[in-house]
């Protein structure tokens, strides 16, 4: 009796421990149709669609997951979604044309770059009002935060730098070239690199975050494309830092990097034109979303095999995942 | 030798049929001299593999850029072009080797063991029954010994599908070797072996799903999709994809089985020698 008590126990224990994954709200801005799909990362199947302003590009949530922020671009603000209703709440201040932002990681400041105007717009989210704006390079689309909060990095696409930005004191302590039209700019968990990704350069730089000088370039070769169709934009790295994850636009292929040898260890295939990447809280899936396919790619970062592609709205272009 | 009155050794009165042990050793038989004549020939084994791997290594490679392969059950993420013909070349294997076996059979009734074979005692249909599952087990080692060097080219498949394609691959054998020993009973020499290459495989094979999905065939071709949904080999190679990744196309099963049912009637009733189609073109030959 007593062996069957505990057998019991420990089938109940192992159900739990290897139930299903927690399901988690996956949030896409279609730049093209000007909505944000909803998809449950667990069944990877839309759960719904909102309407938003005109084209959303940058999106992220606060990190309590109940509001999510929209860059609506051509209506030159940053819309604020409520998750539990899926209604637009209100509003920040933005500036013209916002493209991409970050959310400082209090969740107190969201700091947003002004393509038009050439500046970062630093937010009080609270209070949804300007702080300040700091001008930087022409065409301003790149933002990464460090994980202390101290350091915010942004790229200038025309000027072709890494701008790093003391988030205390608002100014600019150190420029960095990179390599033509750099798109995004993404902090090494431990804070000591930033990766900025190069559209037309085809690379991506490692820059040493002390130092503030790049350390490492990695380049991207796939067999039977030309290197022009190989652009770098999205990065997002995983939890452990040891592998870097490179969305590299029309070749519809997200490289994975190694992080020690700064090699690329696997392509994976994805939808076309893939611009934009979110993990799962959990770190066990990786989305992508494609935006001349119109869908987002789902892949396994155990073994960095593409799962499932789901298709969302037209022209899909930034991806978060609700942290809870 | 046993006597005319005799069956299988025994006086006829007292004969009431061959025992399953009887049965089993005419199976073996059969089965074991198509695996000696297999391993005797190692040039059939290697080019067996080099024409598939040669379409996945260098045709697949070629097109990789060209088909740019959208999202199409049984796949639920954009594939390479190496995956998606990697079905398609199982499909051939079993093709060429249905042919193969029919090549043999032609050349067998031109050497006479055929009439070995046929003068058993044995019922005539498990006499074919038995030589097609010897040609299909042939096969089937040939596409498991492509998929192992697919898997290190990447086209992998989950564990599953490695087990349930055995099941599709054996039917979509049976079927394709039914139809290889319809089309010996039709040929009269070794010589026209040429023409069932030109007017059976190469149309089977390309007029089919093994190369590109029929959602491409429709958008270049009505006609061809017609022809393409006309044609078994599609839903054996559809039967087979979808078994590789561990999941059952109902509609292929049906019509794969169907056609294997009809395939191996008609080959059984065309090597009957009372009635059977080499009776008629006995007797065509002879007029010639």
């Amino acid at each position: 009796m007593n062996r069957l008590a505990y057998l019991l126990a420990g089938t109940i224990a192992t159900v739990i421990q290897t139930g299903p994954a927690w399901a988690n709200a996956v949030y896409v801005s279609n730049e093209k149709d000007n909505t944000v799909t909803v998809v449950d990362s667990n069944t990877m199947e839309v759960t719904k669609t909102i309407n938003v302003g005109q084209r959303p590009r940058g999106i992220t949530i606060s990190h309590d997951g109940k509001h999510l922020y929209v860059c609506a671009s051509d209506d030159d603000t940053v819309e604020i979604i409520d998750t539990a209703t899926h209604e637009i709440i209100g509003s920040l201040p933005s500036g013209p044309d916002p493209e991409l932002f970050v959310l400082s990681p209090d969740g107190k400041t969201l700091y947003v770059a002004n393509e038009d105007d050439n500046l970062v717009t630093v937010i009080d989210v609270e209070k949804k009002r300007v702080i300040t704006e700091i001008p930087v390079g022409v065409e301003p689309e790149g933002m990464g935060i460090s994980p202390d909060g101290k350091t915010m990095v942004n790229t200038s696409e025309t000027t072709n730098m890494a701008h790093f930005i003391d988030t205390s004191s608002h100014e600019i302590v150190a420029n960095v070239l990179v390599d033509s039209r750099p798109r995004f700019a993404e902090f090494t968990p431990d804070g000591s690199q930033v990766w900025i990704s190069a559209e037309i350069g085809g690379t991506v730089s490692v820059i040493d975050n002390a130092s503030r000088e790049v350390v490492e370039k990695v380049t991207f070769e796939i067999q039977g494309l030309r290197s022009e169709a190989i652009q770098p934009v999205g990065v997002r790295i995983s939890a452990d830092g040891k592998k870097a994850y490179v969305a590299l636009g029309p070749a519809n292929r997200v490289a994975v990097v190694n992080t020690e040898t700064y090699e690329v260890e696997k392509y994976i295939l994805v939808g076309q034109r893939v611009w934009q990447l979110a993990f799962t809280p959990d770190g066990k899936h990786l989305i992508s979303t494609n935006g001349l396919s119109n869908d987002i790619t789902f892949i396994d970062t155990a073994t960095d095999e593409p799962i499932k592609s789901v298709t969302v709205g037209a022209l899909p272009w930034g991806v978060t995942v609700a942290p809870n | 030798m046993t006597d005319a009155t005799d069956v299988a050794g025994l006086p006829r009165e007292k004969w009431t049929g061959f025992t399953t042990s009887q049965y089993i050793v005419c199976l073996k038989g059969i089965l074991v001299r198509e695996w000696l004549r297999y391993l005797s020939q190692k040039e059939r084994f290697v080019s067996s593999l080099v024409r598939p791997l040669l379409w996945l290594f260098i045709f697949a490679a070629g097109f990789r850029q060209v088909l740019g392969v959208s999202i199409i059950p049984p796949y639920e993420t954009y594939v390479l072009y190496e995956v998606y013909i990697t079905p398609g070349l199982c499909g051939m294997i079993l093709l060429f080797s249905g042919m193969q076996s029919s090549l043999s059979m032609v050349y067998d009734r031109e050497m006479g063991n055929m009439r070995i074979l046929l003068v058993s005692p044995f019922p005539r249909w498990y006499l074919l029954v038995s030589k097609l599952l010897a040609g299909v087990g042939v096969s089937l080692l040939q596409v498991y010994a492509f998929l192992a060097i697919a898997w290190f080219w990447d086209v992998k498949a989950p564990v599953a599908g490695y087990v349930m394609i055995l099941p599709a691959l054996f039917l979509a054998g049976l079927m394709l070797g039914a139809l290889g020993m319809l089309l010996s009973s039709l040929v009269k020499q070794l010589e026209n072996f040429a023409g069932i290459m030109n007017f059976v495989i190469f149309p089977m094979y390309f007029a089919s799903s093994a190369l590109y999905p029929l959602w491409r065939v429709q958008e270049s071709s009505p006609l061809l999709y017609k022809i393409c949904l006309l044609n078994p080999f599609t839903y054996a190679v559809e039967l087979i994809r979808f078994a590789f990744y561990a999941r059952i196309e109902w509609t292929s099963l049906v019509v794969v089985m169907a056609v294997t049912l009809a395939l191996l009637g008609a080959a059984i009733l065309a090597y009957n020698p009372a009635r059977g189609l080499t009776v008629r073109k006995q007797d065509m030959g002879g007029s010639q």
